[in-house]
């Protein structure tokens, strides 16, 4: 056994429970400066995770392979963008504020034990110590009726949502009398050569996960707690949610359907074509009705995952090479649009886009970030969202998924007129309200890093789409 | 002669019953009712996957009892938001919490 593949999950695991205990003994005055310190244990651990090695630990309950690694360095950047750019917004709670860092990296660590579970309990587990942590932060704004309000619906349709995952998770049980991942492959492929077509429980076992990972993934016919979690949460924890929780129900969603349901790919990509299509339809349309920014880019948030899950409609390594590179670009500038948001709000303390008018020139530096994250949101070259639909797209295309694609490009166009309507307010228009600006360090140092991230990954996209390939190549066999 | 075919068919009333509950029940302690029953129906199909599909292996008795543990822990993440609701409202009928539309 090489519990050194491990290493990176327990010293983070010690480092939250730390940060738990300091919160104790720390001055609560001062308690926002152990965002600084949750910020070095993420930087730690990936300097961990880069000196892991590759293997399995426990049977395959725990693969630690190329995929995860990728996955798990996205959802360390998130974390580390999402208590960066909490560390001036918890001086507006009272209490509990060590509490609010260590929960983010609790979450942080059931994603890293998603991604890299090779087994049915393992991932169920993983998936509720990322989603319960977020129930509470989601809830964390205890005067803010709103808040509260996210918290009971995230609560309630996450619970939900488990519960119908679980069934599905014992119907296969029970079809397969296996929960490593890879066993329920080979034994759903011996059924399948021995009986031909699908049985009525293994539809219904599918389907259940469908709809289990779907409303974690915000997938259209579950998506209706995501607009209003989105708008109720606190800024940061929707910058969080929006891209790190929807990372890890992608990768342990396709680590489900590449490895065990690979057998039925034909029925369920169907399925998710048709989700996806949705997705990308209803998120756009209904995103260019919002007035408020954090609910524009819940429902953007709806559309994005629906180009993402092109990449798993096209079933090849490419497909998976390309979610994977567009994850990357998704993080950075859908993490530095909701950065952007917190720092309007802070100093307005207002959501509304209208209040975004004359932007430009009370502050051109947010205006000029927010512009190119929005832009890398409608894959306008030469930012990393250009990158990332072309090559989703040529995925796509390539297993000849003609339909999905032209439905994709078709509400990208829709999709530009709300993003740019936001542009268009921030340099356009003059503003009715005088404000000064200014932004502390560490939001600035959040704006530098998305903005970095943003233009890199466009202009050179090789090293990334390298090691976006690598991660695909776990699932080689296509 | 109890079979497997009766586990499962109680597991699925139970399933039912309790998607039925969360359709029905605008209390929102009777919703997080409604969820457990989701949940227990699924720690029956567990258990008798296990005796009666694999009896020599424990990993459907060991799923159920994670699962029991996650229920309870989630449980109580739902009540705590459930007062913080009370808090705010005074009561807590879910259709009646709902500031934020579309």
């Amino acid at each position: 056994m090489n519990y050194s593949l491990l290493l990176p999950e327990i010293f983070l695991l010690l480092w939250t429970l730390f940060i738990f205990v300091l919160d104790f003994f720390w001055d609560k005055s001062k308690t926002h400066s152990l965002g600084w310190l949750s910020l070095l244990g993420l930087g730690i651990t990936a300097g961990l995770l880069f000196g892991s090695g590759k293997g399995n630990l426990f049977g395959n309950m725990f693969l630690s392979d190329g995929f995860s690694f990728y996955f798990k360095l996205v959802f360390l950047s998130a974390a580390f963008l999402a208590i960066l750019s909490s560390i001036d917004f918890v001086k507006k709670i009272d209490k509990y504020r060590g509490e609010y860092f260590g929960l983010i990296l609790l979450s942080t660590l059931g994603m890293m034990f998603l991604c890299s579970a090779g087994e049915l309990i393992t991932l169920y587990i993983a998936l509720e110590l990322t989603t319960i942590p977020l129930f509470v932060l989601a809830a964390y704004l205890k005067s803010d009726s709103r808040s509260a309000e996210a918290g009971i619906k995230y609560v309630i349709l996450g619970a939900i949502s488990s519960a119908i995952l679980i069934y599905g998770i014992s119907i296969i049980y029970g079809l397969t009398g296996a929960t490593d991942l890879a066993l329920i492959q080979f034994s759903l492929a011996s059924q399948h050569l021995k009986f031909g077509a699908l049985g009525p429980a293994l539809i219904f076992g599918i389907i259940f996960f469908i709809a289990g990972f779907g409303f974690k993934l915000a997938l259209v016919p579950f998506h209706v707690w995501a607009p209003d979690v989105y708008q109720g949460a606190p800024t940061p924890i929707t910058a969080f949610l929006s891209v790190a929780s929807k990372g890890a129900g992608l990768a342990a969603f396709v680590r489900i359907f590449f490895v065990s349901f690979n057998v039925f790919q034909p029925d369920w990509v169907m399925i998710i074509a048709v989700l996806a299509s949705l997705g990308m339809i209803l998120g756009n349309i209904v995103a260019l009705m919002q007035t408020n920014i954090k609910r524009m880019l819940a429902y953007s948030s709806i559309a994005q995952i629906g180009y993402i899950l092109i990449g798993v409609v096209a079933f090849s390594w490419r497909g998976i090479s390309s979610l994977s590179f567009y994850m990357f670009a998704y993080l950075f500038a859908n993490m530095g649009a909701f950065i952007g948001a917190i720092t309007f709000s802070n100093v307005t303390g207002s959501d509304e886009i209208k209040d975004y008018a004359g932007l430009s020139r009370k502050s051109p530096g947010l205006a000029l970030c927010m512009t190119v994250f929005l832009l890398s949101l409608v894959g306008i070259p030469p930012l990393a969202g250009f990158v990332g639909k072309y090559y989703i797209f040529a995925s796509a295309i390539e297993r000849g998924h003609i339909g999905i694609v032209i439905i994709a490009i078709l509400t990208s166009v829709i999709a530009l007129y709300y993003y740019v309507g936001v542009v268009r307010e921030m340099y356009f228009r003059k503003s009715e309200k005088e404000f000064s600006f200014s932004i502390p360090f560490s939001l600035k140092l959040a704006l530098f890093i998305c903005v970095i991230g943003v233009l890199l990954a466009g202009l050179f996209p090789t090293p990334f789409i390298d090691a976006a390939t690598q991660a695909a190549q776990v699932f080689y066999y296509w | 002669m109890i079979t497997l075919n009766h586990y499962l068919a109680l597991s699925a009333i139970l399933f039912c019953v309790g998607i039925y509950g969360i359709f029905t029940r605008r209390n929102a302690i009777g919703i997080l009712m409604s969820i457990e029953l989701m949940f227990n129906a699924a720690n029956i199909n567990f258990i008798a996957f296990s005796k009666f599909i694999t009896p020599t292996l424990l990993t459907g008795q060991v799923f159920a009892v994670f699962v029991i543990t996650i229920a309870a822990a989630e449980a109580t993440v739902a009540l705590a938001i459930v007062i913080l609701i009370y808090r705010h409202h005074k009561e807590i009928n879910v259709d009646k919490i709902n500031i934020m539309k579309w």
